[in-house]
């Protein structure tokens, strides 16, 4: 287990958004089929279309900073998945890039903290609390469990499954009422893909 | 499901390719996905946008035009444009005299908009905003994202579109706009699901002796499904719907959208049209002006909503007034 001593660089953030898109693309057909049920049936498409840009703008522009790999990846969301989930996981990896700043190295302390305040902007953007059946039920308990990767990707995909008894009270699936329930929240389960990559790359 | 395109990815680009060479007086971005009037910005004129996900054409970029929007940004089917076409639009249309925004209410369409205002607004032109949430279906606004934008939206653009094309300055454009907006009521009802490119599937399944009512314009499905009613059944369950959420009642002259959903023929869609004005009339209304077609779709669900606006002799008179886009034209 990571810890929180252990420095992780830029090259360590970028390592995590290409698990991440790599996770995307190999479970967008679970993530459409998954908002097809309570949404619009286009997440997966989506999310993959924004990582992929994520990791061709990498590759493009290679970041030096840690702060610098997450604001890039987070402008590349908005600018390229629309919806809400387009300036919902932007917001996050943004917020999370502007704490950490042009640090070349972080420790996984100071990567929590990062972690934490893009929760906290996406929770207020999207005027979102824990149970209401968005990504936020898996984001919240995951990265309470930081700096342990392990737990936080546990934690993430238990949030996320814990959202299907719940009654989605935001976004699309709002509309549906009672009838939302049953179903996992698409957001969810893209945010606990991202978890596991984080917990993949670190190991 | 059969479709008549070369690819899911490429679904949204191809159309844009089809609206530059059916109409040049447009300036049709395909890669920016942006669809412009041609004689934009039109100096001393108020620039309205407009945008959301596609797949529900005509609206919005089949209503840039003289008297209706000045541009649409166009996202993937059912999803939100980025911010990055808004900014890039609203510097296409402004003429000097701002720029009004016309978002239908829908969490990813707010957000992105909202972040786009702020951005136009750094660049020193004049913002307005209005959010259209027409959707009488939705009923428990405080638990949901609020009610949907839908229908109403068109009553939104051609009523702004019309005060903008005559000069009005921006407060009265979106003064006009949140009047439009404020007495637009819609109810909506599917016959069939939609079906999406990247899906193939319909993103609900509805039995065929069923009716879902309360739809939305995305394939979500509805609050509440039914056996099947005929079309005057219909007509005056959704009538009802409507003229509940008035409360006392509308008051003044009234507009009436019978809109299909894409997948209803325009045979079916007059007949119900007869159901809806007779439904009305029982209930003591008739309606000032009726437009019926395929205007705020859903791809090619089978179904069909109702919207009304109810207007004063303004809004009444800039309804009347000369329109000339693709999906709307009348008086020029």
């Amino acid at each position: 287990m990571a810890g929180q001593t252990t420095e992780r660089d830029a090259a360590f953030v970028a390592a995590w958004l290409t698990a991440s898109a790599d996770a995307v693309r190999a479970e967008a057909d679970r993530l459409t089929e998954l908002d097809s049920a309570i949404g619009d049936a286009d997440h997966g498409n989506n999310m993959r279309r924004g990582f992929t840009a994520v990791v061709a703008g990498l590759e493009k522009e290679r970041q030096e900073a840690t702060g610098g790999v997450l604001l890039l990846a987070g402008r590349t969301l908005v600018s390229t998945v629309g919806g809400a989930s387009g300036p919902l996981f932007g917001t996050l990896l943004r917020r999370a890039g502007k704490a950490l700043g042009e640090a070349e190295r972080v420790t996984d302390a100071e990567l929590k903290e990062a972690l934490e305040a893009g929760v906290d902007a996406v929770a207020q953007l999207g005027g979102a609390a824990l149970g209401d059946k968005t990504m936020l039920d898996a984001l919240l308990p995951a990265v309470a469990e930081l700096p342990d990767y392990a737990a936080a990707a546990r934690a993430a995909e238990a949030g996320a499954k814990a959202t299907i008894p719940l009654r989605a009270h935001k976004g699309r699936a709002s509309y549906l009422g009672e009838r939302s329930v049953g179903h996992e929240d698409p957001g969810a389960a893209s945010a606990a893909l991202l978890l596991g990559a984080l917990f993949q790359v670190s190991r | 499901m059969k479709m008549l395109i070369n690819g899911a990815e490429r679904v949204v680009a191809d159309a844009l390719r089809g609206m530059a060479a059916a109409h040049p007086e447009l300036r049709v971005d395909v890669d920016r996905r942006l669809v412009v009037r041609g004689d934009a910005p039109v100096e001393g004129k108020v620039g309205l946008v407009s945008g959301g996900g596609s797949g529900h054409e005509p609206l919005h970029a089949g209503f840039v035009g003289y008297g209706m929007l000045d541009a649409a940004c166009c996202g993937e089917v059912f999803t939100s444009p980025v911010p990055d076409q808004m900014t890039q639009a609203a510097a296409a249309v402004h003429g000097g005299a701002g720029v009004l925004l016309i978002v239908k209410n829908y969490t990813g369409d707010v957000l992105n908009f909202d972040m786009a205002a702020e951005l136009v607004e750094d660049e020193g032109i004049e913002v307005a905003k209005v959010v259209v949430q027409d959707d009488v279906a939705v009923t428990d606004s405080t638990f949901t994202a609020g009610r949907r934008g839908t229908g109403g939206t068109l009553f939104v653009e051609k009523l702004a579109g019309a005060a903008a094309q005559e000069g009005a300055p921006l407060a009265v454009v979106a003064e006009v706009a949140r009047r439009a907006a404020e007495g637009s009521r819609s109810f909506g009802v599917a016959l069939h699901g939609p079906t999406t490119p990247a899906k193939g599937s319909p993103t609900f399944d509805l039995p065929p002796d069923q009716l879902e009512l309360g739809i939305g314009i995305h394939g979500e499905p509805g609050r509440e499904r039914r056996a099947m009613l005929g079309a005057a059944e219909i007509a005056d369950l959704t009538v009802d719907a409507l003229l509940a959420d008035y409360g006392p009642g509308p008051t003044g002259p009234l507009l009436c959208l019978t809109n299909g959903m894409g997948g209803t023929p325009l045979l079916e869609l007059y007949g119900f049209h007869a159901e809806v004005v007779r439904a009305l009339g029982a209930r003591g209304i008739t309606p000032a002006r009726s437009l019926v077609g395929d205007y705020v779709t859903s791809l090619d669900m089978a179904g069909c909503s109702v919207s009304l606006c109810q207007v004063d002799d303004e809004l009444l008179r800039l309804w009347d007034a000369p329109v000339s886009t693709p999906g709307l034209r009348r008086g020029r």
